[in-house]
């Protein structure tokens, strides 16, 4: 009875940040701890009036701290659990991401990025926070990072989210902005039994048997959960596969660290979700992610009209970062112009991977995302 | 994986995890004495083990979660308790227990244990207090006494410590304790009744740290520390926790709060409830 | 404080030949014993001292001087952070077992 109160199956008509909220509940999310942030406010609203409808718990902590810390306590517990935040409370919480890296807890960060650094613009989109998601913790590590386009890839990226951290035991990070998480727009939400939901994979051994971190053939282990008899210990110490801190010994880090990236490295292809748009004939391609890929697909049948062969590479998973997809498409292109409502950050990993190919960054702050004329005009530029 | 007998017997075996044993902890060192107290308060309550759930902090006594045999996690400096109260949300039936030492819950944890207090989180804290950082060398902490000699305050310590009863009773606990290392029984029987009792319950436990602590203030060896505390701790049951200072002449113990008060877990079940009905009702029009 | 009953008016308690003070075993795993002093300092009837064998850690780990006048309090159990003593009641009949509860 409860259940079906998680999936608003029909269309309505929503916001960003409530097509998100509907998508973490449709995924089966059943715990959200947060602090309230512009502008990303409207999905800890959205939880706190439908987690009690089907049972779950919206828990407004003092912090973002404790927000992120609460959901790894509830991860660990045995619910999906999510947070959500924008820039200044997204910094907060770099430590405990390395945490739920460290003891690979599957959760769900979403990241309503605004305007920076520091208090800069709360109501402005930005893409700003691009290259902290990846690197904004200490340590080496590897996360999953997906960037929605519009108000249904919202809804349906928040259940891609989690279902990547359940099966990759990874926190995942859904990186809106602030237009997306605040326009309006038709969402289509189908019937519960057409979502496809993963969830992690449990031990299959008996309790005195079981090691907390012993991968299986994907590099994941099995996840065990408070309360269900197998009394581990998880720590963000440097730890053996039986979770015994090994703070002394070379082997033992060299091998878990390593792991850690490798189980995102070796299945980047699963991982990795793209759209390729005119691609097979273009000279000169477009990459683009989030907000900026709705004005880079018109100006690319903009300039298609005017003979220029143009194609657009939309990156819906942004970290990993498709390395060998760019480096492929960059050899067969004259030049990528790269549209990123920050200083260029995303470009970089863009220029790594095309190598020789020039690589043109579009860079604009503030509160207007690109115009489809700004970046047709660069596409004439860069043609000639 | 638990072919160790170290401990040879010992009644409390099965709650260790014999593989890690010995611990890492000094002779003398309050915290295994707490260790050792806890596990004697499960032991007699006879909890099922399955469902006890051990969060610590960074610090010595942070390693006590690596130690029980029970389902635990060593969390990030100062977040064990937004991490408990993670957990014992998202599953109820579970008892959380935090151990963590002075540093870790009042420096940089205590915006997290004020608020935990004052939701009334059902969830056990029991923190260990030797006044300094001890893990990293024997800083200066909320907790150090005036004047006191460490690392960082080489001439004398000019901060007033908390006085850590006093604001968990302000901030919302129901059940707050003091004792020392050496009222072992009491202690564990402290630990019983907060195990027993629904709501957000606080116990300090003042801990020797013989070679840090205790070496650089000059108070003796561990047993002399002990004797210490003999002589200067009170027994005073419902005292008021803002007077129970501690001084170098006295230091007051007992149970100083034991109300009762709706957790914020029972709170969190009616309105849900109320929610639910509320749904259900207009779903069957 | 008050006044104390000199010793010898003590009563004899009426059934005092139905108590049985236990007997007691006293195990010590001298290897993980850290020499705190604890058990030996606290116990109220001083059944324990410092022995003269180096333990592996290069302390004197204590000895029971007179296991006979241990009363089963239970205290240096309870205060060993080591979990290195404990003391349990003789079983006279099961000559195994020690320590299982």
């Amino acid at each position: 009875m409860e259940k079906n109160r998680a999936v608003l199956q029909g269309t309505h008509f929503l916001s960003g940040d409530l097509a998100c909220a509907e998508g973490a509940l449709a995924a089966g999310c059943e715990f959200f701890g947060g602090y309230p942030i512009t502008p990303a406010t409207e999905i800890a609203e959205r939880m706190a009036s439908r987690l009690p409808e089907i049972g779950g718990v919206y828990l407004q902590m003092e912090d973002e701290i404790a927000s992120l810390a609460a959901v790894i306590g509830a991860s660990y517990a045995g619910k999906k659990a999510m947070t959500a935040t924008s820039g200044p409370g997204f910094s907060l919480m770099q430590e405990n991401i390395g945490l739920a890296i460290m003891t690979e807890t599957p959760l769900v960060i979403v990241n309503i990025m605004r305007g920076g650094p520091s208090t800069g613009q709360p109501t402005m989109p930005s893409q700003q926070d691009v290259m902290q998601a990846r690197w904004g913790s200490h340590g080496d590590y590897e996360i999953i990072a997906l960037a929605p386009s519009s108000v249904q890839e919202m809804f349906d990226l928040t259940i891609e989210s989690f279902n990547l951290a359940e099966t990759y035991r990874v926190p995942v990070m859904l990186l809106a902005d602030a237009t997306i998480g605040h326009m309006w727009e038709r969402v289509k939400i189908p019937p519960k039994e057409e979502i496809h939901l993963s969830w992690r994979k449990k031990p299959e051994v008996a309790p005195d048997k079981y090691k907390p971190f012993k991968p299986d053939e994907n590099l994941v282990p099995p996840m065990a959960c408070f309360g269900e008899g197998y009394r581990f210990h998880a720590t963000g110490l440097t730890h053996n596969e039986e979770g015994a801190p090994a703070t002394v010994s070379s082997e033992v880090q060299d091998r878990l660290v390593r792991r850690l990236c490798n189980k995102i490295r070796r299945n980047t292809k699963k991982i990795m979700k793209i759209e390729e748009i005119m691609l097979d004939d273009a000279e000169i391609v477009v990459l683009a992610y989030g907000i900026t890929s709705r004005a880079a697909l018109s100006a690319v049948r903009m300039v298609r009209k005017e003979g220029i062969k143009a194609g657009l590479l939309r990156l819906v998973t942004i970290w990993p970062f498709p390395e060998e997809l760019v480096a492929q498409i960059a050899k067969k292109s004259r030049a990528i112009v790269v549209p990123e409502m920050n200083c260029g950050q995303l470009v970089r990993e863009v220029e790594r991977a095309a190598k020789t190919t020039p690589v043109l960054l579009l860079s604009k702050l503030g509160e207007e995302p690109h115009r489809p004329s700004e970046i047709s005009s660069a596409l004439r530029k860069a043609i000639k | 994986m638990k072919k160790s007998n170290i401990l040879q017997n010992h009644p409390f075996a099965k709650y260790l995890r014999q593989d890690r044993m010995p611990h890492i902890w000094c002779e003398g060192c309050g915290n295994g004495i707490l260790l050792n107290s806890f596990i004697n308060a499960l032991d007699e309550l006879s909890i099922d083990l399955d469902k006890v759930v051990v969060v610590s902090g960074i610090g010595c006594i942070g390693r006590a979660a690596g130690y029980v045999n029970v389902d635990s996690f060593h969390t990030t400096h100062g977040r064990a308790i937004a991490f408990a109260t993670g957990v014992k949300l998202a599953n109820p039936e579970l008892k959380v227990v935090v151990i963590s030492g002075d540093g870790d819950l009042f420096a940089i944890g205590g915006n997290h244990f004020i608020h935990a207090a004052r939701r009334n989180v059902d969830i056990k804290v029991i923190c260990a207090n030797n006044f300094t950082y001890g893990m990293t060398g024997g800083q200066y902490g909320p907790t150090t006494p005036l004047e006191s000699w460490t690392t960082t305050t080489p001439y004398g310590s000019i901060e007033h410590p908390f006085n850590l009863v006093h604001l968990a009773a302000a901030s919302g606990a129901i059940y707050v304790a003091r004792w020392t290392a050496l009222q072992v029984r009491r202690l564990k029987n402290s630990i019983k009744k907060s195990l027993q009792k629904e709501g957000f319950s606080f116990i300090e436990v003042i801990s020797p740290c013989p070679t840090i602590y205790d070496r650089y203030n000059k108070l003796g060896t561990a047993t002399d520390v002990m004797r210490l505390f003999k002589q200067i701790s009170q027994v005073q049951h419902g005292y008021d926790p803002s007077k129970a200072v501690i001084t170098k002449n006295q230091i007051m113990v007992g149970e100083f709060m034991d109300i009762e008060k709706p957790s914020y877990g029972r709170l969190l079940r009616e309105m849900t409830i109320r929610v639910q009905e509320k749904l259900k009702g207009e779903e069957s029009k | 404080m008050g006044l104390v009953m000199p010793k010898k008016l003590w009563r004899k308690p009426l059934d005092s030949k139905e108590i049985k003070v236990p007997e007691a075993t006293i195990s010590i795993a001298k290897d993980l014993c850290k020499g705190c002093g604890f058990c030996i300092e606290f116990c109220p009837r001083k059944v324990l001292e410092e022995s003269d064998q180096l333990n592996k850690r290069g302390i004197y780990p204590p000895k029971a001087v007179d296991e006979g006048k241990c009363t089963l309090c239970g205290f240096c159990t309870a205060i060993c952070p080591d979990f290195a003593i404990f003391c349990v009641e003789k079983k006279s009949k099961d000559d195994d077992n020690d320590g299982e509860k």
